[in-house]
């Protein structure tokens, strides 16, 4: 699957929830599925800090894809962390590089990238691309 | 005009904020202490300045300008009474509480000299922090901080063993934003007059809450903002006691604080103008005096009355709750109810509340020494206007076991 069609396939099952609280819980329960950072790798180069949330990105290169895993202290953070985890990993820094992220604002999640730092969300975007631009360049 | 009888009813048909929606919800407004939502008085005042009074103030011969300039001078006085300040010229015109706490620590910083102490506490919001930090980095001075308990209240002992005839300035918030405690800050200040220090109010959290009266507090100078007082943003007041706001050195320069200027040298105008340089936030003035004629048309003590009440029915139902902690039980506070939940980030618990239609504070409330106190990442705040009810909180309290639910699940 492309990054465009995982990104249609998160909306697809958006789609179905019209109460913003069913969407929450969808969102919590993904946070809740996603592996914990062991706490070695929850290192000062690898968080994020937002205002009021952190979070901490570990990114790894196996052969020739990103493999991305991070965690936060917040469970809602911690479900959109899950999102784009989903729509970025096992792709190539290029098609990383390469894509437009419309799947937050289509699911009514923009204000988690908002550049409020609230969270920390927009800037770990902006250091997913950067560690694939970082890895081309290697 | 005599004060009508409080009504919460009535007064909330004032607040045209307060009927709209949210998600498809009833709004309800819990997140006061950042700033509150403004009666359609304010907005009328706001659109009649702009519509048919604009014009620049101090300055025209023309009819408008002498309208703007008797209003601006009239929303001076307005506040003078209000606060009890002796003249109107102790009233100086800023952007808010943080403008006025830089324009002390700058002109007023100005006589401090290395060795010097100035003493703050330990739940100040950053505002009355960074200020002083700069001026000590400037002038070699020392900031001191009186610690607290961990129910919110100041160490008096302590506070006694800081004060020294090295301290020059008491700056110290007059009630927490994020605790909601009052300060005994009447004490507070004779005790450090009687060192010889000056001191100054932060009454960004109490202008809203409480009667002031400077001269009877005493204090050297009262900050407060008008957004937090149901008047506009951008626009604050500097209470200072005339004699030392004449010693001051002017803050910024600029047009109206010039008495005259030559390019060898200029001499400054008197107070207030000297230090309002360039064109002041003329209709914010206005309507921050129409905000404190709001204020004066409400029983204050009855309005005052009911925010307890609201924080005493609110706290009394969520300490009932397992794995919540309520952050700041000081015996004497105002309408702030701050918590954690054991195991709940409070980012996840505002973003659930918001969706439900419920506006609170959550985050660290620009206090992280104070957070960092508590050894806590930040907490959940609800704060509470005389707009408020106890059914807004049975709702809030609802919302807050499904978020609860949902969190825990």
């Amino acid at each position: 699957m492309t990054i465009q069609e995982k990104q249609q396939d998160i909306i697809d099952e958006f789609a179905i929830y019209d109460d913003w609280m069913d969407k929450y819980e969808y969102i919590i329960e993904l946070g809740k599925s996603v592996p914990t950072l062991a706490p070695e790798l929850k290192t000062k180069d690898r968080l994020i800090e937002g205002c009021q949330s952190n979070v901490w990105l570990a990114t790894e290169i196996k052969d020739g894809k990103m493999q991305f895993s991070a965690d936060s202290d917040a469970i809602i953070t911690k479900g959109i962390i899950g999102l784009l985890i989903q729509v970025y990993n096992n792709e190539s820094p290029a098609a990383i590089l390469q894509s437009e992220l419309f799947f937050i604002n289509q699911i009514g999640l923009a204000e988690h990238l908002s550049p409020t730092r609230a969270n920390g969300l927009l800037s770990m975007v902006k250091r997913m691309k950067t560690e694939a631009l970082q890895s081309l360049a290697q | 005009m005599a004060p009508v009888p409080f009504s919460v009813a009535a007064i909330r048909e004032l607040f045209p904020a307060l009927r709209q929606k949210v998600y498809g919800k009833q709004l309800i407004y819990f997140d006061n202490g950042a700033t509150s939502q403004k009666p359609q008085l304010v907005l009328d005042t706001l659109q009649q300045y702009y519509a048919l009074e604009n014009a620049n103030i101090h300055r025209g011969v023309h009819y408008l300008s002498q309208q703007a300039t008797t209003a601006y001078e009239a929303a001076r006085r307005t506040i003078q009474h209000y606060i009890g300040a002796k003249a109107p010229e102790e009233i100086i015109f800023t952007k808010g509480t943080t403008d006025s706490i830089n324009l002390v620590a700058f002109s007023f910083g100005e006589r401090l000299k290395p060795g010097d102490e100035i003493l703050i506490s330990a739940m100040e919001h950053h505002s009355n922090i960074v200020p002083w930090q700069l001026l000590c980095e400037r002038k070699g001075c020392t900031l001191r901080v009186i610690p607290i308990s961990k129910k919110g209240e100041l160490d008096l002992n302590a506070f006694e063993e800081l004060l020294s005839e090295r301290t020059k300035l008491l700056a110290i918030t007059h009630i927490s934003n994020t605790l909601g405690t009052i300060n005994p800050v009447k004490e507070l200040i004779a005790k450090a007059h009687k060192v010889g220090a000056k001191v100054l109010l932060d009454g960004a959290q109490s202008i809203q809450h409480l009667t002031i009266d400077v001269q009877d507090l005493n204090c050297d100078f009262y900050t407060f903002s008008g957004h937090k007082v149901f008047g506009p943003t951008g626009i604050g007041v500097l209470y200072g006691k005339e004699a030392i706001l004449d010693s001051m050195p002017p803050y910024q320069g600029g047009g109206d604080m010039i008495a005259k200027v030559t390019f060898e040298r200029s001499t400054y105008n008197t107070l207030p103008l000297k230090f309002e340089a360039g064109t002041p936030h003329i209709a914010g003035a206005i309507g921050l005096g129409s905000a404190i004629s709001f204020l004066q048309s409400i029983d204050m003590q009855a309005a005052a009355a009911h925010e307890l009440e609201l924080t005493k029915y609110a706290q009394g139902i969520l300490d009932t709750f397992e794995g919540l902690h309520i952050i700041g039980e000081a015996k004497h506070k105002t309408s702030v109810v701050s918590f954690t939940i054991d195991d709940m980030h409070p980012f996840d618990i505002g973003t659930l509340l918001d969706k439900q239609g419920i506006a609170v504070r959550t985050g660290h409330h620009c206090t992280q020494p104070l957070m960092d106190f508590y050894q806590i990442p930040g907490t959940v705040r609800a704060s509470f206007a005389f707009y408020n009810t106890k059914e807004e909180i049975d709702t809030f309290v609802a919302a807050l076991e499904r978020s609860m639910q949902i969190l825990g699940a």
